[in-house]
C-alpha cells in the first residue's frame, strides 16, 4: 500500500523534482523497504547508463571556428567598399542608388505579395463554413491538436483578464510550408495569428513594426525559430496588444 | 540569468559554452555528422538574430535547445521522423522480479548497447532522455525546451524510460541466445 504510493513518484524523486517534504518521506521509507530500494537502484542505474551513453559526439574543429565566426560577426559592420566611392564618386553613387531603388522596389513588392497572401488566408478562413478545425477557447486543447500536424511546437498565451478570446485553429499553408492558423476574437472582430517555422527570409523580417495592407493591420516578428504574423481589421494598437501577449507566451 | 543588457558580447558569453552539448544533441537528433553541423550553425544564426526577443530571466539554455529543436523539426530529416504520438496512453510499468536489464548493464558497462538502444527510440523519446539525463535539465527547463507542459514532460519521460528498458531487455535476451 505504502509502496504503491511511492512507486509512481520514484522517477520524480530520483530526478530531484519532488517537493522537500515528499522527498524526505520517500527517503525515510526506502531503508526499511527492500523492494522500493531495489526499484530505486534499478532506476538510478538506468539514469547513469543513459547519461554515460548519451555523451557521445563532439563538434569538429571546423564547426567551432565557424560558430565563433558567426557569433563574432557584428550585424552593423561598416561597409568595406567605402573607399571605392572616393575613387569614382559619381559613378558609384549612381550605380548604388539605382541598385538600391531596384532592390527596395523588388523587396517591397515581394513583401506586398506576402501580406496579400496572408490577408487572403485570413479572409478565406473566415468566409469558410468551418473557419476552424479545432473549435475551442482553451489553449490547452488547441495547442496539442497541432501536434503531429505541423513540424514545430509553440506556446499560446493565457487570455484571462484580456478582451481577446481564442476561437480555435486550423492547419494552413503559405508557400508550400505548413503552419498554424489561430483565430482570436476581439469585440466581434476576428484576428488571425499565423505561425510558421522561420525560413530566414528577409522579406518577412523587413517590416516588423506594424503594416497596413488591404485595410488590414498586420504585425510580424521572429521568436524561437518561429515567425508569427498577426492579421486583422482591428486597430494597430489591438494587433500590437495581441502580439505582445503571444510574444510573452512564446 | 543575470544579464539585463542583451548585447552581442553577452550572447557570445552565454552561447559559446553551449556548443559541445548542443552539437551532441543535434547529432543524436539527426544521426548524421554534416546535418548536425548545419543544424548547429542554423541554430546559432537564428539565436543571434532573435536574441533581442530573448527575455532576461528566462532560461537561455532551454531557449537555445528550443530553437535547435524547432529547426530540426522543420528540416527534411525532422519532417520524416515526426510522428503522431499518444500522450494520453497511461500504462504503468509492472514491477518485474526477474533480472533487470540495468543490473546486467552495470556489470557489462555496456555503453554501446545503450547507445544502440537510444538510436532505436523514436525521436521524441530519445530527445527527452538526453535532456533529462545527459543535460540534467529540470522538468521546468525541459518543458521550456520542448514547449510542452510539465505534466507532459513527466508522462513522456516515463514512457521513454519504459521504451528504452524494453529495447534493452530484448537486446539482452537476443545476446544471451547468441543472436
Amino acid at each position: 500500500m505504502a509502496c504503491d504510493q511511492w512507486r509512481g513518484k520514484l522517477d520524480a524523486y530520483l530526478d530531484g523534482e519532488l517537493a522537500p517534504a515528499e522527498a524526505g518521506a520517500i527517503g525515510a521509507h526506502m531503508p526499511g523497504c527492500a523492494s522500493c530500494a531495489a526499484d530505486a537502484l534499478r532506476r538510478v542505474q538506468l539514469k547513469r547508463s543513459i547519461a554515460a551513453a548519451g555523451k557521445r559526439y563532439e563538434p569538429s574543429a571546423q564547426l567551432r571556428v565557424k560558430i565563433a565566426k558567426t557569433i563574432a560577426a557584428k550585424p552593423q559592420e561598416t561597409p568595406r567598399w567605402g573607399w571605392r566611392i572616393l575613387i569614382a564618386p559619381a559613378l558609384a553613387v549612381l550605380v548604388i542608388s539605382l541598385g538600391v531603388n531596384w532592390y527596395s522596389g523588388r523587396e517591397t513588392s515581394r513583401r506586398q505579395r506576402l501580406y496579400g497572401e496572408l490577408a487572403d488566408l485570413h479572409v478565406g478562413a473566415l468566409a469558410s463554413t468551418s473557419p476552424v478545425d479545432v473549435v475551442s477557447t482553451d489553449r490547452h486543447t488547441v495547442k496539442p491538436w497541432f501536434q503531429g500536424k505541423i513540424p514545430f511546437s509553440f506556446n499560446l498565451p493565457e487570455l484571462q483578464g484580456t478582451e481577446f478570446t481564442l476561437l480555435g485553429g486550423r492547419v494552413t499553408y503559405l508557400r508550400q510550408t505548413p503552419g498554424a492558423h489561430l483565430i482570436y476574437q476581439l469585440r466581434k472582430h476576428e484576428i488571425s495569428v499565423f505561425i510558421f517555422a522561420d525560413s530566414g527570409d528577409a522579406t518577412t523580417a523587413a517590416a516588423s513594426n506594424g503594416t497596413r495592407a488591404q485595410s488590414f493591420n498586420m504585425e510580424n516578428w521572429s521568436q524561437n525559430g518561429l515567425r508569427y504574423f498577426v492579421v486583422g481589421d482591428v486597430s494597430a494598437e489591438d494587433i500590437q496588444a495581441l502580439g505582445r501577449l503571444l510574444r510573452d507566451a512564446g | 540569468m543575470p544579464d539585463q543588457r542583451l548585447t552581442a558580447s553577452t550572447f557570445e558569453d552565454l552561447a559559446l559554452p553551449l556548443l559541445d552539448q548542443l552539437y551532441n544533441f543535434a547529432r543524436w537528433l539527426t544521426q548524421d555528422a554534416s546535418e548536425a553541423d548545419d543544424l548547429v550553425q542554423e541554430t546559432y544564426v537564428k539565436a543571434l538574430r532573435g536574441f533581442s526577443s530573448f527575455q532576461a530571466g528566462t532560461n537561455f539554455r532551454a531557449w537555445m535547445y528550443r530553437i535547435l529543436r524547432n529547426s530540426f523539426l522543420s528540416s527534411r530529416t525532422g519532417m520524416k521522423t515526426m510522428v503522431v504520438f499518444d500522450e494520453e496512453d497511461s500504462n504503468t510499468v509492472p514491477a518485474t522480479a526477474s533480472a533487470s536489464p540495468e543490473s546486467v548493464l552495470l556489470a557489462q558497462a555496456n555503453r554501446q548497447l545503450v547507445q544502440e538502444a537510444l538510436e532505436q527510440l523514436p525521436v521524441h523519446h530519445r530527445e527527452i532522455l538526453l535532456l533529462c539525463e545527459v543535460e540534467e535539465m529540470s522538468y521546468q527547463d525541459i518543458s521550456e525546451a520542448l514547449a510542452v507542459p510539465i505534466g507532459t514532460v513527466m508522462s513522456r519521460l516515463f514512457r521513454a524510460r519504459k521504451a528504452l528498458r524494453e529495447i534493452l531487455q530484448a537486446k539482452l535476451k537476443g545476446d544471451r541466445h547468441g543472436l
